[in-house]
């Protein structure tokens, strides 16, 4: 066994933190939402350059990583610094899909996806598709050459930001089917395509799509008609470690800000991290915050494993940080006092995304059904 | 023992009930229903359309106006007005500062403030917190020096509730710095509108500004705004406090949001069935019920045992750890039924309008905010650790 980052992986993780130590602060970042925008365009161009989006794919596709350590490696350090980027959305889901199903011809977006220049989303849940990853109402109807696309998508992260969409729709099978699902891609500009953006709570974006009989030609479609639905529970999986990757990252930068906090604040006449009350609390945080990251390792590791292991990881991270993340969040708010709860300071920030990402790929409550039925199976 | 309502106590509910479904804005109701932010003049509307029915101070004598109701009355109001989605009333004035102004006050002072409040004509914000001074209250640092006739006041409040609403605040200040800490704090009344007092926001984690800090430059405040003894402001400050933690136990809300979550749960289908039968999301909501069940009862058995229109002692700690535990418990359950539906960020629809630019159900948009702001609960009046000192010594006397 050996738990130390290979020494590329060490090196790209000193280089973020210290990219983002001096370029990404609580006040830049607080500035970047109010400012209303998705993303700093300056960063992100900056970030591509460091590699950041390298480190998502395999040298085969053009990347330098790939792997789930990379994912972790990387995810990390942007939940430490509450980046808001569009990474997970772009190369993450929409990315790795491509990756996984495109031609040759289709996988040239990777390049410039690596480059920083194309940005891409993944429009595949629906308004009541909730966390589960088979149902697809959004219908494709092939006629001659050509396919139209009707359907609604809801949260595509970053959708309002990208040029190119991965879209999924049912060709074939009912609406909880894991057949006949299919993944085309659609540039955003295309005739009958709506965006309504918005911004979520924890200072990302996220876009509702509406498709009105949007035509492509069948060049669009990713891989095999209908047979989709294996590759996007696999880009989920990796999506999944990104989000618990980050949500580590998020509890490390929450825990060692109370921490000073515990240190400085003093009331009734000591530093209030002297009282019992709170020591064993704080004592359970950090065992809560080690027991996350290995869960992170685990997933990380078994991400190229066979679906049916894999899953169980999946399941099993997801439900352990989103346990950890609402503990840690809820102390270190609790512990701060009425400062924990201002917008103004870092922590609410942390928070915030922590507890998001639980909405995310599935919450708590989901992967435990889903943990139980799976050793089950 | 006897759990049945008694027939005065249920016609009681009955006339409350019918009271709500006659007066209650249809628009207030359905903003409180969804969880949307309250304006000032909402506010002040629900609290007229109490006054005039008698019914805005459940627990003052009737010869200030008051409703005069025993525990169990204000507690069938409660439970009503927040099952209607009655906006909350806003604690400060009615059932903080009134207490004490009828227990501690002149009675050109209760004359002078406590028709003012029934009316609506002045909103009372709370000055005690301080910077420096959160769970140690005492060690506050504003000032009051006394010139003449006028108190000089000089220092910072923060987290002053709806303070952007109030024209008047009553605060701890120091009158006398070289006494121990308890001893040289007096309770005064001041003017919002006075020279020198500044308010500013505070945003919190939920987007809203609900709190606020107030700066006081050299504020000239009259004598006579000083309530009860100069230097014995501590011992009036903590009898508005128990009064504070009465309503703490906030049976009524989680009524409420106990009959939404369920109905959410209910109508939310999760991996093709609703989502009340995902067993762990079931079993948390049921353990959430039993608690409130028997916490409903915990809580009528200090409310009742203690005097009438007195506020309980040190038991009130154990309603406001159990009331609050419960409440977050319920918020963190409703946010968690929204799904994905509750991560867009929709200030505009939370304050009235109607824009939702992302699909979802209605009770979505204000469910992480309100998670988010359900927080403070453990952390205000007095938190939640500082309440478990007070039952560890208070009550056990270790
Ligand atoms: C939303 C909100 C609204 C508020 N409204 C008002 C208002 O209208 N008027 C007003 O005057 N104040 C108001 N408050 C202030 C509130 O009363 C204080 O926040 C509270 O007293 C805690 O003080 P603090 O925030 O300074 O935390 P601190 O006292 O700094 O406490 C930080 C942490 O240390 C813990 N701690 C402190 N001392 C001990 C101890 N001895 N043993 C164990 N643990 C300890 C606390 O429990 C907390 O977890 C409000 C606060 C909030 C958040």
């Amino acid at each position: 066994m050996d738990f130390n980052l290979t020494e590329e992986r060490g090196l790209l993780r000193d280089m973020l933190q210290k990219f983002l130590g001096e370029k990404y602060g609580h006040e830049e970042r607080r500035k970047l939402i109010a400012s209303g925008k998705a993303y700093d365009a300056g960063i992100y161009a900056e970030m591509a350059e460091l590699g950041v989006l390298g480190a998502m794919f395999s040298e085969d596709d053009g990347g330098l990583g790939g792997a789930g350590f990379d994912i972790a490696v990387v995810f990390e350090e942007l939940g430490r610094a509450g980046v808001i980027e569009p990474i997970l959305g772009n190369a993450v889901l929409a990315g790795s899909l491509i990756a996984e199903l495109g031609t040759d011809n289709q996988k040239e977006l990777i390049g410039s996806v690596i480059a920083g220049e194309t940005l891409l989303a993944l429009a595949h849940a629906e308004p009541a598709s909730r966390y589960d990853l088979n149902h697809v109402t959004a219908s494709a109807k092939t006629d001659g050459g050509q396919i139209a696309l009707n359907g609604t998508k809801a949260h595509v992260l970053n959708g309002a930001q990208a040029s190119m969409l991965v879209v999924s729709a049912r060709e074939a099978g009912a609406d909880f089917d894991e057949t006949g699902i299919s993944l085309f891609l659609v540039p955003t500009d295309a005739k009958g395509v709506t965006i309504v953006d918005h911004p979520n709570v924890d200072g990302t974006s996220a876009a509702t799509i509406r498709l009105e009989n949007v035509v492509v030609d069948e060049g669009a479609r990713l891989g095999a008609s209908g047979e989709a639905f294996a590759a996007i529970e696999a880009a989920v999986a990796r999506a999944t470690l990104a989000v618990s990757a980050e949500a580590v990252g998020a509890m490390e930068a929450a825990k060692a800000l109370t921490i000073d906090y515990l240190k400085e604040r003093k009331q009734f006449g000591i530093a209030i991290g002297k009282f019992q009350a709170l020591q064993h609390r704080m004592a359970d945080v950090l065992i809560e915050v080690e027991q996350a990251r290995s869960a992170v390792i685990n997933l990380a590791g078994h991400l190229d494993a066979p679906r049916a292991l894999r899953e169980r990881h999946v399941s099993a991270t997801k439900n352990l940080i989103g346990r950890a993340s609402a503990l840690v969040g809820e102390e270190a708010v609790q512990m701060h006092g009425g400062i924990g709860m201002t917008d103004e300071y870092a922590l609410s920030h942390f928070v915030r995304r922590m507890v998001m990402i639980d909405h995310l790929f599935g919450d708590v409550d989901h992967h435990l059904e889903r943990f139980i039925s799976l050793n089950a199976a | 023992m006897d759990l049945s309502y008694t027939p005065e106590e249920e016609a009681f509910r009955a006339e409350v009930r019918a009271f709500l479904s006659e007066k209650l804005p249809r628009h207030l109701s359905e903003k409180v229903r969804l969880g949307k932010r309250l304006t000032k003049s909402d506010m002040v509307s629900w609290h007229a359309i109490l006054n005039a029915q008698g019914w805005l101070a459940p627990n003052w004598p009737k010869e200030y106006g008051g409703a005069e109701w025993d525990a169990v009355q204000r507690m069938i109001f409660e439970e009503e007005a927040c099952l209607a989605h009655a906006p909350r009333i806003v604690p400060f004035g009615l059932s903080m500062l009134a207490p004490v102004l009828m227990a501690f006050g002149s009675e050109e002072q209760c004359q002078h403030y406590l028709p003012r409040i029934l009316s609506g004509e002045d909103w009372w914000c709370q000055g005690y917190s301080e910077p420096g001074a959160g769970s140690d209250l005492a060690a506050l640092k504003t000032r009051a020096v006394r010139d003449g006739d006028h108190y000089v006041v000089n220092g910072q409040k923060t987290w002053t509730t709806l303070g952007q609403h109030a024209n008047w605040i009553f605060c701890l200040v120091r009158t006398d710095a070289d006494a121990k800490k308890q001893e040289g704090i007096s309770f005064l009344l001041i003017d919002m509108n006075t020279p020198g007092v500044t308010v500013r926001p505070i945003v919190l984690i939920d987007g809203e500004a609900e709190v606020n800090e107030v700066f006081f430059d050299d504020v000239r405040v009259p004598v006579e705004n000083l309530v009860g003894e100069e230097n014995k402001g501590w011992t009036y400050a903590k009898y508005l406090l128990t009064h504070e933690r009465t309503n703490i136990a906030g049976v009524g809300f989680s009524n409420a949001a106990l009959a939404t979550l369920k109905h959410v749960a209910a109508s939310t289908q999760s991996g093709g069935k609703p989502l009340d039968q995902n067993p762990y999301f079931a079993a948390r909501m049921a353990l959430a019920e039993i608690d409130l069940m028997a916490m409903a009862t915990t809580n009528l058995r200090v409310v009742s045992a203690a005097a009438k229109g007195q506020a309980p002692g040190p038991e009130s700690s154990m309603l406001k750890i159990k009331g609050t535990v419960i409440r977050q418990e319920l918020s963190s359950l409703l946010c968690r039924a929204a799904g994905p539906d509750a991560m867009p960020f929709l200030p505009d629809y939370l304050d009235g309008g109607d824009n939702v630019p992302a699909e979802g159900p209605e009770h979505a948009p204000a469910a992480a905010p309100n998670y988010f702001n359900m927080r403070k609960l453990s952390i205000f009046g007095g938190s939640n650790e500082i309440q478990r000192t007070i039952i560890t010594k208070a009550i056990l006397q270790l």
